[in-house]
């Protein structure tokens, strides 16, 4: 996120497209409401069902899953042609206008009602809204991004912000709101193919050499290439990789089409899992370590307003289990890396002398007090709540021009319906977690498919019934929840339940630059089994 | 003359530093007050409660609490303000210069025997077996005032428990009616689930029409439980799991969304018990205090028997127990040969959107570092 979650308030208008904000980040959600309720701030919703926030919406539009890069961009369009722009930003800080204009003739009013299934005086009204009404934040989470365009979806939102003006101001902002406690931390660590911690390019010589110097190693032994990322590595399994070792996650349950995630996970010679439980990922695993779980150790989370938070220790873990660190340490030491750092503290010592963002925060800062938002360069630096105050960190903004592109896959005559998948309040990602929790299953027990009262009725399907769902790679059996809470054609299923594996239905195809795959749209059939 | 003189001088010097002070607080929005005797130094905006409070004076609140702020209901929190006629209440009362407060005289003290006596009297507030128990603030006045038995016999009719949600337990005969968990539902979470419900003596609160907990629209947030003053509201998983005062609780953050809330993580004989929002400075906090039902309830996968234990090899497809020691020597062995083999680049590791910092950074240098690869992502496009 550029901006911070306590800045609702501070906002005149604020944006949600792609995050379902009240079952993801729920306390996150009941500030946008606080803020929406008792301080005016005007709410914009742009998604196909009818989430918690559209209630209390000034405006919900609906837009079909997938043409998202045809709505942000189509109300650019509009804030343009009447002038709402905010030209004295444009003129200063950005580049690439020429271009960008250009780009935004394609999306007409006309041609954006046609994409995207919303009226043009709605989007008209959207438009007005979002640019005459003051400060404006957008906040998206998965929605944007698990797409093909995942990335145009994106640059349309910082677009749309640039040519407003904003940025670097509270209450303003691109903020994507991660899904997970620390994947913001883990792409700060560099647990990415391209960059060491705080985003220093692995292609970078002078990069190299600091980590190659700090870790003891000569130059010429550090990888100069950019690595695979996990669908590539997924996809090469058998080819290029024959070996992965996997630290809490469950690509088993979480990658897109699990028939073709599976077989490629039989081609590897070896495949070692680290985790908690033993999960579909480390059922099929080579071997299994068993880990400690988050309040059995110490350490930082980095949240997704940047925000560095100590946590502590509550539990020991169970007798047996190592913690992560101590599990890598020991490896090193036996594959004959004798310095390698084997304490919580020794680790963080070199985070913070290897990420410039990260130098000033040290465990004394943050242990008593509620965490720093990086960059935090030094002990004495506050923390930076607002990212590209006064100036971006590449200088000048770049307006992007961008070309429409539709999902890889849309409805047919065969697969008529649209899938898109999320997930639950009371559940998490793979499940592995809550549903092993005792009031959380309890609430919520096993998955079913949203679909519109309409399309249930033409389909002869009532609420409770069990309906067999098959897209190209795969069919499972699911229980109806009819509802008018979802857009007609489009059906929603939850990603939580392995027995109702959504992931067997959705689509691998990935956005060219991110890599993401399409979770959010592919074609589906919904049949009654009689 | 000299004495005289001298004390003359000394007068004027603390005259001077007097109306210096004076002079400077109302520069910085600063006030003096005097609570029971003592000099304590405010600032404006502040109530008489926050300044004692803040200075370790005890007047009891149950309607007050720090995240619904002041209700102006209970009357626990009365004070004496000098030129003031009758008793304040301190949780609305803002401090002003000079101000002259007595927090425990003895018409207060009756007067607080008789809300505490009043509500004791009303309903069942039996401690014994009660989660609340060591905990409760209708129990601390009641020790603070030496309080064993009420003297009012009020007629009260038993009503049922509402068990019908799944993590939480309503008793409304403990209930005494103070509106946090009302406030706490429709300003802090914005659920807006609880209200005040029927009229005078039937008064209770409410979910949505009446309806049990279970059937409502609640989604177990259990922000209500954590402001409720007494047992009326409870953790239906904390239930006869050991009393307040036997409970460690540790700060974490919580393990599921990106908003990272600060999580208080109760815990007794290395189990988890429950999980409160971090009170402590929560104007600060990421999460001000609150938790969703995934912070709030989701925390007991901890306790599962059937976590991994011990390292677990694959032999005749079999995935079958064994030491660290093997486990640790079969990973070294088929990574060094594979790595021999086919290359750096033929190993890839998937690392932790869940794991520490200090643990991402690990795996990170032990991919670049020790094996010597770049083939490193984690979840964040899943």
């Amino acid at each position: 996120m550029t901006n911070s979650m306590q800045e609702a308030d501070k906002s005149n208008v604020i944006f949600i497209i792609g995050t379902n904000t009240t079952w993801n980040h729920p306390v996150f959600g009941g500030m946008i409401k606080k803020a929406v309720k008792e301080k005016g701030v005007k709410l914009i919703v742009a998604d196909p069902r009818s989430i918690g926030l559209a209630k209390l919406a000034d405006i919900h539009i609906k837009q079909n899953p997938g043409s998202d890069t045809a709505l942000l961009m189509g109300l650019q369009h509009i804030i343009i042609k009447n002038g709402w722009e905010n030209k004295e930003f444009i003129k200063e800080r950005t580049e690439g206008w020429d271009e960008y204009v250009k780009s935004l003739e394609f999306y007409t009013p006309e041609k954006v009602e046609e994409l995207t299934g919303i009226s043009k005086e709605q989007i008209f009204e959207t438009a007005k809204l979002y640019a005459t009404s003051g400060r404006g934040a957008i906040f998206y989470a998965m929605g944007i991004t698990q797409h093909t365009h995942g990335v145009d979806n994106v640059m349309s939102c910082s677009n749309l912000q640039m040519i407003l003006g904003n940025f670097g101001l509270e209450g303003t902002g691109v903020n994507p709101l991660r899904g997970q406690n620390n994947v913001q931390g883990a792409c700060d660590m560099g647990g990415l193919p391209n960059v060491f911690t705080a985003y220093q390019p692995v292609i970078n010589e002078d990069a190299r050499k600091k980590f190659a110097e700090a870790w003891g190693k000569k130059l010429e032994d550090m990888d100069d290439k950019v690595g695979q990322t996990i669908t590539g590595m997924v996809d090469n399994a058998g080819d290029s990789i024959k070996a992965v070792y996997i630290v809490g996650e469950n690509p088993m349950m979480s990658d897109p089409d699990l028939h073709h995630a599976k077989e490629q996970f039989e081609k590897l010679d070896f495949i070692v899992v680290q985790d908690i439980f033993l999960t579909e990922t480390a059922q099929v695993a080579d071997v299994v370590l068993p880990a400690a779980a988050f309040a059995e150790k110490y350490g930082t989370f980095t949240n997704t307003e940047r925000r560095v938070q100590f946590s502590n220790m509550a539990l020991n873990p169970p007798k047996g289990v190592k913690h992560d660190h101590e599990i890598i340490a020991e490896l090193a030491k036996r594959m004959g890396c004798n310095d390698f750092p084997d304490t919580v503290e020794a680790l963080y010592a070199e985070i913070r002398k290897l990420s410039p963002s990260y130098a000033g925060i040290s465990y004394e800062r943050i242990k008593k007090g509620p965490g720093l938002r990086w960059p935090c360069p030094t002990e004495e630096h506050p923390g930076t709540p607002v990212l590209h105050s006064g100036k971006f960190s590449r200088g000048l903004g770049l307006l992007k021009a961008i070309t429409y592109r539709p999902p890889a896959e849309y409805a047919n005559a065969e697969y008529s319906m649209v899938l898109t998948t999320g997930r639950m309040l009371q559940h998490y990602h793979t499940g592995s977690m809550t549903r092993r929790s005792k009031v959380l299953d309890g609430i919520v027990s096993s998955g079913m498919i949203e679909i519109n009262i309409e399309d249930a009725q033409k389909l002869n399907i009532v609420n409770g019934e069990k309906v067999k769902v098959s897209s190209r790679r795969g069919a499972i059996e699911i229980t109806a929840l009819v509802t008018n809470k979802i857009k007609k054609g489009i059906v929603f299923i939850p990603f939580h339940f392995a027995e109702t594996a959504a992931n067997v239905l959705t689509n691998n195809a990935l956005d060219p630059v991110a890599k993401i795959p399409e979770y959010k749209v592919c074609a589906c059939k919904v049949e009654k089994i009689s | 003359m000299c004495g005289i003189r001298s004390s003359c001088v000394l007068f004027h010097v603390k005259f001077r530093i007097i109306i210096y002070q004076i002079f400077n607080n109302f520069m910085e929005n600063k006030v003096n007050i005097i609570i029971d005797g003592k000099q304590y130094e405010a600032a404006k905006g502040k109530t008489v409660l926050d300044v004692a409070r803040e200075n370790g004076v005890y007047i009891p609140t149950l309607c007050y609490h720090a995240r619904t702020g002041k209700a102006g209901k209970c009357r626990a929190c009365l004070v004496e303000i000098e030129g003031v006629r009758g008793l304040k209440e301190s949780c609305a009362m803002e401090v002003r210069e000079g101000m002259v407060i007595k927090s425990n005289s003895e018409k207060i003290t009756e007067v607080r025997k008789m809300i505490v006596e009043l509500h004791l009297s009303n309903g069942e507030h039996n401690c014994i077996a009660c989660e609340k128990n060591g905990h409760c603030e209708l129990q601390d006045m009641a020790y603070h005032l030496g309080i064993e038995r009420p003297h009012y016999a009020v007629e009260s009719h038993t009503m049922e428990l509402d068990c019908s949600s799944e993590g939480i337990i309503r008793d409304p005969n403990k209930c005494i009616q103070c509106g946090r968990c009302i406030k706490g539902c429709n300003h802090n979470v914005m659920h807006e689930v609880l209200d005040f419900g029927w009229r005078s003596g039937h008064m209770k609160v409410i979910c949505d029409d009446d309806v049990p907990m279970g059937e409502s629209t609640c989604v177990q947030c259990g922000e209500c439980v954590q402001l409720c003053p007494v047992g009326a509201l409870t953790f239906k998983n904390a239930k006869g799991k050991g009393p307040y005062w036997e409970l460690k609780k540790d700060k974490v953050i919580c393990t599921y969304c990106g908003v990272g809330c600060s999580v208080d993580v109760y815990t007794k004989d290395n189990k988890y018990i429950y999980s409160l929002g971090t009170e402590e400075n929560w104007e600060n906090q990421t999460n001000k205090g609150m938790l969703c039902v995934k912070g709030r309830f989701g925390f007991d996968f901890l306790n599962r028997e059937d976590r991994l234990k011990t390292p677990l090899i694959r032999k005749n497809g079999k995935l079958e127990e064994a030491t660290w020691d093997e486990a640790f020597d079969l990973v070294v062995t088929k990574l060094g040969d594979i790595k021999a083999k086919h290359g750096k680049g033929s190993i890839g590791f998937f690392t932790s959107a869940r794991i520490s910092n200090e643990e991402n950074y690990a795996v990170m240098r032990f991919a670049r570092g020790v094996i010597g690869t770049n083939n490193i992502d984690h979840c964040a496009r899943l």
